[in-house]
């Protein structure tokens, strides 16, 4: 295969609720650090669920990132967003953005869930309810619009190719990352940001907790809180945060001597069409063996080279047809299941960032040399017991080849994408 | 009101929103909010809103309309604080 159709990963960003920066992330993940707290305002508003992952010190940290223009039209997305893509754009080894300069080699496809929910109801709503819509200011729309965060991203770094928003609820971010591997394959560019963005607000996480899909019993041990894969959990902990990853055609990546992290050999997104056991909420299994088994067949992987699994793994009654989906796609037994993980365990479920953080972490596993472990899972589900030699839940090292990711999202929406080890 | 207190008012609401640092260090009244400063157009809107709770005025869209330098805000904050 030509290297200009061939797409590897040359930079990544991340700022989650355990950490921010890669080495923070790669040393938060290795020893199972949660980010996972109780906030007394959610206690205040009679929410059954108080806990969540927001990341922390963002208050301060983004005075360095942002003038103090931008930051009077920047809501919690549009902030982690330009923190996220900066850091990425750095580590990738691109010259710093200057005022003049348009790169039209590379675009963005920057995902969102929810997107401005937080301006949208404590700005917007009370000011249009009270007839003062004349005091909502200039910023209103470029806060709520669904492309807020992939705009806000192609102005700081002068992006010249397609700036664009995908949202596809919690599969948004994998999504995003196969959207833009599609891209750069067909020639459309030679590099995309891509990755999923969710901003903090009780507004997000309060319709999650009205669904009783949250957990609400671990309130006083928050780190203890997500708990993907055990027995006594009680639904997903909301997250938040942005996950962003450079993709580069190898031809762009060795024209410039740019440090490879993995290759994307491929992926697949589809949808059950909410038909069979399929609804609104709930995935159809036919659909997601299928997007699997099509995500193999695009990246020319056997399923018995898929030797990790980073799960979508939430925490909710949905983990174990998770394991199941993998088991009949892949035709394995539980015995010899890949070794499969989950990082929500200390993140939580970040919603539309989930799949862009997480596909940093899987990342970084396949380029380290490590699998991390799930926390909070001791009491394994009944149903999963069978799995337990292939459930990491002590951090361990691998150097693994081939490593699979897959998100799945309300809308019974499924993508999948494997990542190759690139040999330095 | 002074104008000078009213100018250092001004420069303080604008001075944010200003791209251009430098020009705003030699800001006179002749200075223009957009070309010289660098100011956002869009954001003139957020600098009236902000002229509206710092001086207790109203700015209506004309008066907004015709303000194009620094002394065209002072003038306009001078003459509306005077009554």
């Amino acid at each position: 295969m030509p290297d200009s159709t061939r797409v590897v990963i040359t930079g990544m960003g991340v700022l989650a609720p355990n950490a921010h920066g890669l080495a923070d992330y790669e040393t938060a993940l290795r020893e199972g650090r949660s980010g996972i707290r109780y906030y007394e305002n959610l206690k205040d508003l009679k929410f059954g669920c108080q806990v969540g992952g927001i990341p922390q010190g963002v208050d301060e940290l983004k005075k360095t990132y942002f003038s103090d223009d931008l930051l009077m039209a920047m809501n919690s997305s549009m902030t982690y967003a330009g923190i996220a893509a900066l850091d990425c754009w750095r580590d990738a080894g691109l010259p710093e953005p200057g005022s003049d300069n348009i790169d039209w080699d590379t675009g963005a496809i920057i995902g969102t869930g929810i997107g401005g929910a937080d301006t949208m109801c404590e700005v917007v709503s009370p000011q249009i309810m009270t007839g003062n819509a004349r005091r909502l200011g200039s910023s209103m729309v470029e806060q709520t619009m669904a492309s807020s965060v992939s705009a806000l991203v192609g102005g700081l770094l002068g992006l010249g190719g397609q700036v664009t928003t995908n949202s596809s609820a919690c599969t948004t971010g994998t999504e995003a990352l196969i959207n833009a591997y599609f891209h750069i394959k067909e020639g459309r560019s030679a590099r995309m940001l891509a990755g999923g963005v969710e901003g903090s607000s009780h507004f997000i996480w309060g319709c999650f907790d009205a669904m009783r899909v949250l957990g609400r019993a671990f309130n006083d041990r928050p780190e203890s809180a997500s708990r993907p894969m055990s027995a006594s959990t009680g639904g997903f902990i909301p997250g938040s945060g942005a996950g962003i990853l450079m993709l580069e055609s190898l031809e762009s990546a060795r024209a410039r001597g740019a440090k490879i992290y993995a290759e994307v050999r491929g992926g697949h997104v589809n949808s059950g069409g909410q038909r069979g056991k399929g609804s609104m909420t709930s995935p159809n299994p036919v659909g997601v063996q299928r997007c699997i088994l099509e995500a193999l067949k695009n990246a020319g992987v056997q399923p018995g080279e898929v030797e990790v699994i980073n799960g979508h793994l939430t925490g909710t009654m949905a983990d174990p047809m998770e394991f199941e989906n993998w088991r009949v796609a892949l035709g394995r037994t539980p015995e010899d299941f890949p070794q499969i993980n989950a990082t929500k365990s200390m993140i939580g479920h970040a919603l539309g960032a989930a799949g862009g953080l997480e596909c940093v972490a899987a990342v970084l596993e396949l380029s380290h040399g490590f699998v991390h472990g799930s926390v909070n899972c001791e009491d394994l589900h009944p149903a999963l017991v069978p799995y337990e030699k292939r459930i990491v839940r002590q951090t361990i090292d691998r150097e693994t080849r081939i490593l699979a990711k897959a998100s799945f999202g309300f809308g019974d929406v499924n993508a999948c994408v494997f990542f190759e080890k690139w040999p330095n | 009101m002074q104008k000078e207190e009213a100018m250092k008012k001004v420069l303080e609401i604008i001075g944010p929103f200003a791209k251009n640092q430098e020009a705003l260090k030699a800001a006179s009244p002749a200075t223009r909010i957009l070309e010289d400063l660098g100011v956002n157009s869009a954001r003139l809107v957020d600098i009236i809103l902000a002229f509206e709770d710092e001086f207790s005025i109203a700015v209506d869209d004309e008066a907004a309309d015709k303000i194009r330098t620094l002394g065209d805000a002072v003038d306009m904050i001078v003459q509306k604080t005077a009554g």
